[in-house]
């Protein structure tokens, strides 16, 4: 074609049309399409159990949480015979101690060894060994780390975790329930770490900054977001947890006076947690009180759902906070 | 000898010698804690290598050219009509660099002079970076690398146990070939090395070295409104100068710049261009470049990389082919390789 010559109008628009009709779209994408609907369906799901979930929960506890909300958060958790001092005082109290425990012992030594393994650590066989082994654990049953717990914290320094109660207090639950998430803080720091870009580090050291002042000025700020939802997910998964805490003794029957929650003596004392009250109500079915204590335990578990609800907002809020500070 | 001009100011050299006061590293407990790198940057600095075989000096400025001088003397011993001895930055000795077990660079020998511009040009994948982050032990932080051979700074081996890289970094600037600036403010962007190594922490003083630098890299008109704005908002050439500005903020002796106009204008790359010809009264400079105008144009020298393939293995690796004087590798050439390259006649 020669060029420069300015082309006749037939010429012209019959080259729109060919090209027009080349762009145009052609029929429908069918397999986008389906794969399209298969994924929603997938979301669909998990949305209807929740739902359900939800619903059914709320439902069953409609009338404590309504009638008597604050006696029952006030209440105790042994009186069946009376219907009225029912609570979840004592749970709340304990899953709060065991809370603390967590963010106290296992967030800072998870991401330490996160940074270690991370940013100091060679990479060699061993390296991967360790680190293939705190994959292992962090898939360990629950109940393991309980018998763990009650070896080590309960039967093996009961004179440091509870001196009156042979060691069965909320320090024993909340180091133990501090081990059993340990893992999965190490992996999710580590996963934020690694995502911090190559470029930034080198961008670091190549001004002549130390390896402790690249990760503190680059590393961490840059991780900061991804290492807080991990750990304040690992949160949710400790203050839910039940099985091990029944084996480092978590009461599930009369518990003495009500302390104020801020009472640091009393996690060395007796306790229980909100799994366990939940767990000890859901067992009285078929038993006198049934329709004093399924109600309520139903009433219980909206109040952790709330609980735990809170702390992914905390999280939420959080995340935002370090990611708008990440960016400016 | 014109060494005093080569090394800016002795106090400069003190300056990052002496550990400056960082309230950082007084307040965060975990500093004192930290490996010995970190701790201790003084007792491992070049200078203290140097010292080690010159017990007298007290620098590794007054080292090298104690070195120099004794050179100096002994050539002169040898030969009383010798060109004078050269100031010597970098002596790259019989260097191979690998990754794993991927030969990289092979015997590359090489010398640097102090207030040039070298140029390393050569095809994509043949190890100028690689010889580049050699230059400030940048490639230490690649656990696959590895050199055999030796460089010389100012005739200390780099890569002795005695040298801190930490330090050496502070006195090698980097620009990266991508730029890579932090998710921080403009100023904090610039203002980062001067407060890691202490030469400014705040006030007037931090804010004239942010000015400047940002002058010197031609970017301060384009952003001098908003640099309290995220870096991550600049296009990429500003990001580019950016980087640019970052390096020398920190007064460094040598500038490592790993094609710093590949995002640029012509305008902008003029400016960049005219910055290191004024940086070189003060600096040592190494650029590399895929604009072979640009290599012609700025450099004092120019290194012609290339990939040798070995026939019966089929294996790549990096070699120097030719280094010389700039104006000899485009006219004269010696070899056809570097005359096909720079003729633009490269397969
Ligand atoms: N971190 C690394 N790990 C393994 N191999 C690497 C690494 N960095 C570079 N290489 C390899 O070393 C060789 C030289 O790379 P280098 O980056 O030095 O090339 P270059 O000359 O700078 O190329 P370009 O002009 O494209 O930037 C390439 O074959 C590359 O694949
Ligand atoms: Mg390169």
């Amino acid at each position: 074609m020669a060029f420069g010559k300015v082309l006749d109008d037939k010429t012209s628009a019959r080259i729109q049309r060919t090209v027009a009709s080349s762009i145009s779209r052609k029929g429908v994408d069918k397999k986008g399409t389906a794969f399209q609907m298969v994924l929603l369906t997938t979301l669909f799901i998990t949305m209807l159990i929740l739902v359900v979930l939800i619903f059914d929960v709320v439902q069953g506890g409609w009338e404590v949480l309504t009638t008597r909300l604050w006696g029952f958060m006030r209440g105790e958790i042994g009186s069946g015979t009376f219907p009225e001092r029912l609570g979840v005082q004592q749970g709340l109290y304990g899953s709060f101690w065991i809370a603390v425990f967590v963010a106290v012992f296992a967030f800072p030594i998870g991401i330490g060894s996160a940074i270690y393994l991370e940013e100091y650590s060679r990479k060699n066989k061993f390296s991967r060994f360790i680190e293939l082994n705190i994959r292992n654990l962090a898939g360990v049953p629950s109940i393991v780390y309980g018998l763990l717990g009650l070896f080590l914290f309960v039967e093996g320094i009961p004179f440091l975790t509870g001196p009156n109660s042979n060691g069965r207090s909320a320090t024993s639950a909340g180091l133990t329930l501090a081990v059993l998430v340990l893992p999965i803080v190490i992996i999710t720091a580590q996963e934020a770490l690694r995502a911090v870009p190559s470029g930034l580090k080198e961008g670091s050291y190549g001004v002549g900054a130390t390896r402790w002042e690249t990760i503190r000025y680059q590393s961490l700020p840059y991780a900061a977001p991804g290492i807080l939802t991990g750990t304040l997910l690992s949160m949710s998964r400790a203050i839910g947890e039940a099985a091990p805490l029944i084996l480092v003794g978590a009461t599930t029957g009369f518990l003495g006076s009500n302390p104020n929650i801020l009472d640091v003596g009393s996690v060395r004392e007796r306790f229980t947690a909100m799994p366990i009250v939940i767990t000890e109500w859901t067992q009285k079915t078929n038993t006198v009180n049934e329709d004093v204590f399924i109600p309520s335990a139903a009433a219980a578990i909206v109040v952790l759902l709330v609980f735990v609800l809170l702390l992914n907002i905390v999280a939420i809020y959080l995340r935002h906070y370090f990611e708008k500070k990440r960016e400016s | 000898m014109s060494t005093a001009s080569t090394f800016q100011d002795q106090s400069k050299l003190e300056n990052s010698i002496a550990i400056p006061e960082m309230p950082d590293r007084e307040t965060e407990p975990t500093a004192a804690a930290a490996p010995a790198t970190v701790a201790a940057p003084a007792a491992t600095t070049p200078t203290h290598a140097v010292e080690l075989s010159t017990p007298q000096s007290h620098s590794a400025f007054e080292a090298g050219t104690a070195q120099l001088e004794a050179e100096t003397a002994s050539d002169e011993a040898l030969e009383q009509d010798e060109v004078p001895a050269k100031n010597l930055v970098y002596k790259v000795n019989d260097l191979n660099v690998y990754y794993g077990d991927y030969h990289a660079l092979r015997n590359v020998d090489l010398e640097i002079e102090a207030n040039e511009i070298t140029a390393f040009i050569g095809p994509s994948g043949c190890g100028k970076t690689t010889l580049l982050r050699c230059f400030n032990r940048m490639n230490d932080l690649i656990p696959t690398a590895r050199i055999e051979g030796m460089i010389e700074y100012l005739g200390v081996n780099l890569y002795d146990s005695q040298v801190s890289a930490v330090e050496v970094r502070r006195r090698i600037g980097m620009v990266f070939q991508k730029p890579n600036p932090f998710p921080k403010s403009i100023f904090d962007n610039v203002a980062y090395g001067p407060r890691i190594t202490g030469l400014a922490k705040r006030g007037q003083a931090l804010n004239d070295i942010v000015e400047r630098s940002l002058q010197k890299a031609a970017l301060f008109d384009e952003v001098k409104d908003r640099l309290n704005n995220s870096a991550m908002g600049l296009s990429g050439g500003q990001q580019q100068r950016l980087c640019i500005a970052r390096a020398i903020a920190v007064n460094p002796d040598v500038l490592l710049m790993d094609e710093p106009c590949s995002a640029l204008d012509p305008v902008a790359t003029t400016r960049i261009e005219d910055l290191m010809n004024e940086l070189k009264q003060d600096y040592t400079i190494v650029i590399v470049t895929h604009n072979m105008q640009q290599a012609a144009r700025v450099s004092d020298m120019t290194a012609f990389f290339s990939v040798d393939v070995a026939s019966e293995t089929d294996t790549r690796t990096g070699i120097l082919v030719e280094y010389g004087k700039t104006e000899e590798i485009f006219s004269t050439p010696k070899d056809t390789r570097t005359e096909h390259y720079v003729t633009g006649r490269f397969g």
